[in-house]
């Protein structure tokens, strides 16, 4: 079990600042974060953007944004759960919290503080009503071991880097991989493309354009798919495996479900201390929303200031609060 | 005044009518969510989510889509030959009158 001051969730730029807010009160943080890696949208969706309402920065790329701010929070030594998603929240008998993963990794902390942006990132799933019924049964939105695949039949549906890519991968591994993209042309790295179009023209994989995947068929797991073209209409195909690739969108997930107040997939937070309903359960940045809000990671970075000393205050009710500055003080470390 | 009008098709294909100014460098996206429409702009609008995804009605003269456009769609669904991100149209005098529908939310 993971034990900690402050169990931040979501591992973005204001959760990270959060650690050096905290530290300076000599509080400890832990992050969970859904994603393998630190830096939320940050990393995944825009490291190579500039950003330029960063105070201080003319212009700064997103990645390295969160570099700098890894730098700036590493004396406080923040413990990290990533590529985990914060499933359930528990209070123990001495009013503490425990949160689980969805990998079930446990974590304890007096406060928390929800800095999850707009969500977990997950799989965009393709809009083919049954497809739930074939999740795990056929249907994988994620590739974890090209070995699954050896010696099978697998249709590959989506036009970006990862469907190219994997394409190509497992030409080597399946029996049979087909590929299906909407458009004729594809707009991945042109490298990727041309060799799924060289592996077409040897008849290694079947390259299906102009067409989707718009249904499933099998009894208890995946039997065949159904393709539509653009021209030819409608045809089935027999595969044991369908990979829909078609990157990861946000999802508010499972803390929608921890009895926050919520509206319109933000959490509701008095802007005395960004805290919640409940208390002890803080929310930061994207994710919360109050008269006025802006969702910006300057705003971020203010409610994670004011949210650590409501913290601080939960912890050490008898102690006095006098506000330090870096300059005076320098950061010490733990 | 240099406000246009634009129609926008919510989700559940109920229409609305409004006017957009031209003059503060906003973009279709934006528009839905100024007038709370149900559209995330998740991204803010650097076409890497699809949550703007719409259909262009009116066969107003919009300038072709960017390579980024055009791959962002490719991770959409429902996609059609006039399927458009809000967020890559910006407003200007020209969109006058022009007719657009969300599209369905992708799961």
């Amino acid at each position: 079990m993971i034990q900690t001051d402050i169990l931040i969730i979501g591992a973005g730029p204001v959760g990270l600042f959060t650690v050096f807010e905290a530290g300076l009160l000599k509080l400890r943080c832990h992050l969970i974060d859904s994603l393998p890696q630190a830096g939320g949208q940050c990393s995944e969706i825009y490291p190579k953007k500039p950003i330029y309402d960063i105070p201080g920065y003319p212009s700064i790329l997103a990645g390295e944004l969160i570099d700098k701010l890894q730098e700036q929070i590493a004396p406080f030594k923040p413990g990290f759960t990533l590529g985990e998603r914060a499933q359930i929240i528990q209070k123990d008998d001495q009013g503490q919290f425990v949160v689980t993963t969805n990998k079930g990794t446990i974590h304890r902390a007096p406060n928390i503080a929800i800095a999850g942006g707009l969500g977990c990132f997950e799989p965009r799933k393709p809009p083919i009503s049954n497809i739930s019924d074939f999740e795990d049964k056929g249907v994988e939105y994620i590739i974890k071991d090209p070995e699954f695949y050896r010696d099978k039949k697998v249709v590959v549906s989506g036009g970006g880097d990862s469907a190219l890519d994997w394409t190509i991968f497992l030409s080597d591994v399946a029996s049979e991989v087909s590929l299906v993209h909407r458009r004729e042309g594809f707009r991945g790295a042109l490298d990727s493309v041309e060799k799924v179009m060289e592996l077409s023209k040897t008849g290694k994989i079947n390259l299906i354009t102009s067409a989707e995947v718009v249904g499933l068929n099998g009894k208890g797991s995946l039997e065949e798919v159904v393709i539509k073209h653009k021209e030819k209409g409608e045809f089935n195909k027999h595969t044991d495996h369908f990979v829909p690739l078609f990157g990861l969108s946000p999802k508010l997930g499972p803390i929608g479900e921890w009895g926050l107040n919520i509206t319109r997939n933000a959490i509701e937070v008095n802007t005395f201390d960004y805290s919640t309903n409940i208390e002890g359960v803080y929310a930061i940045g994207d994710i919360n929303t109050y008269p006025g809000k802006l969702k910006l990671i300057l705003c971020g970075f203010h409610e994670a200031t004011l949210m650590v000393q409501s913290a601080f205050k939960r912890i050490y009710p008898d102690k006095n609060l006098v506000l330090k500055y870096t300059t005076v003080n320098g950061v010490n470390g733990f | 005044m240099s406000d246009i009008t634009i129609y926008i098709e919510d989700r559940d294909g109920q229409g609305h009518s409004f006017k957009a100014p031209t003059d503060m460098n906003m973009n279709l996206m934006e528009l839905c969510k100024a007038n709370d429409l149900d559209v995330e702009g998740t991204c803010g609008g650097m076409a890497m989510c699809a949550s703007c995804h719409c259909y262009v009605l009116s066969d107003h003269a919009l300038h072709p889509k960017s390579e980024d456009e055009e791959d962002m769609l490719d991770q959409a669904f429902f996609v059609e030959e006039h399927s458009r991100l809000a967020c890559q149209i910006p407003l200007r005098k020209a969109l006058d009158g022009l007719k657009i529908k969300l599209a369905p939310n992708g799961a």
